[in-house]
């Protein structure tokens, strides 16, 4: 039954794109953590989607998963900080490559995507509901 | 008289199944509104609806795929494979996705309606036979 399937397919987004958010959480938290090399910076996640095709081989997606998380290959921020306890020799930190509004911006494509599934199942619930007092 | 089940049901018994798998093919769409590459899908409702029925009317009915010298064709009609069509995009994205969430959102909302009017056509018909074996 195909509208059963719709949990799945939107289930799988859901997980999906809250695999975005916690993402986007994590680089928001780490906007501004210092370090004294480039090598210990943190750097932008960025989640890769990839769609779960069906194994019929009839091209129909079966859902979404998170095929990976790649790093932001970005350059990072260095200031000039000598006052810092993580200043290096030079008097430097070296400051993430996030950029928060892009983080920002990718939240709310993120949290619009999340109640879009959200409604779909609600739909298919209520069709399948319907479906199932049919003739009563 | 005759009585024939799948005559009383006439159309709708074949709709409902279609509109299940659109909304299949719908949510797999929203799912993947932020995959990469992933391009969007839907069929053309009418000219498969036309198919299904044309096995019960005409005898041009959809063929089951034969894979094996032992295959049965079926005898009544089905859905049979779907011919999945691409979706034209209206604005092209970056990362090659054609999914356009509001466009889904939209047809999804339709096709659930319509859904719902098939199962109306159906509750209908069934309290008819109901009231004509009950005699009050």
């Amino acid at each position: 039954m195909s509208l059963f399937n719709i949990f799945n397919i939107a289930g799988s987004a859901l997980s999906a794109q809250s695999v975005r958010l916690n993402v986007v959480a994590s680089n928001l938290a780490n906007a501004d953590s210092a370090a004294s090399s480039t090598g210990q910076t943190y750097r932008a996640r960025i989640p890769v989607f990839s769609a779960l095709m069906s194994r019929y081989g009839d091209g129909l997606a079966t859902g979404v998963r998170v095929a990976g998380i790649v790093q932001s290959q970005a350059p990072l921020r260095s200031r000039y900080a000598p006052g810092n306890p993580l200043a290096d020799k030079n008097g430097y930190i070296h400051l993430p490559n996030v950029n928060v509004i892009e983080q920002m911006a990718d939240m709310i494509s993120a949290s619009r995507t999340y109640q879009d599934n959200v409604q779909v199942l609600n739909t298919s619930k209520q069709l399948l509901l319907n479906t199932l007092r049919l003739g009563q | 008289m005759g009585f024939n089940l799948d005559q009383v049901f006439g159309i709708h018994a074949d709709a409902l199944l279609l509109r299940a798998k659109r909304a299949e093919i719908l949510a797999s769409n929203l799912a993947n509104a932020d995959t990469p590459n992933y391009k969007a899908r839907d069929i053309n409702f009418n000219a498969l609806l036309e198919q299904a029925r044309g096995g019960a009317t005409a005898g041009a009915k959809l063929p089951l795929e034969v894979t094996h010298a032992d295959d049965v064709q079926a005898s009544s009609a089905g859905l049979g494979r779907l011919q999945l069509l691409y979706r034209v995009p209206l604005q092209a994205a970056l990362d090659g996705n054609t999914v356009n969430a509001q466009v889904e959102e939209a047809a999804f909302a339709e096709n659930a309606v319509k859904y719902e009017a098939s199962l109306t056509f159906l509750n209908g018909r069934i309290r008819r036979i109901m009231q004509a074996l009950k005699g009050n």
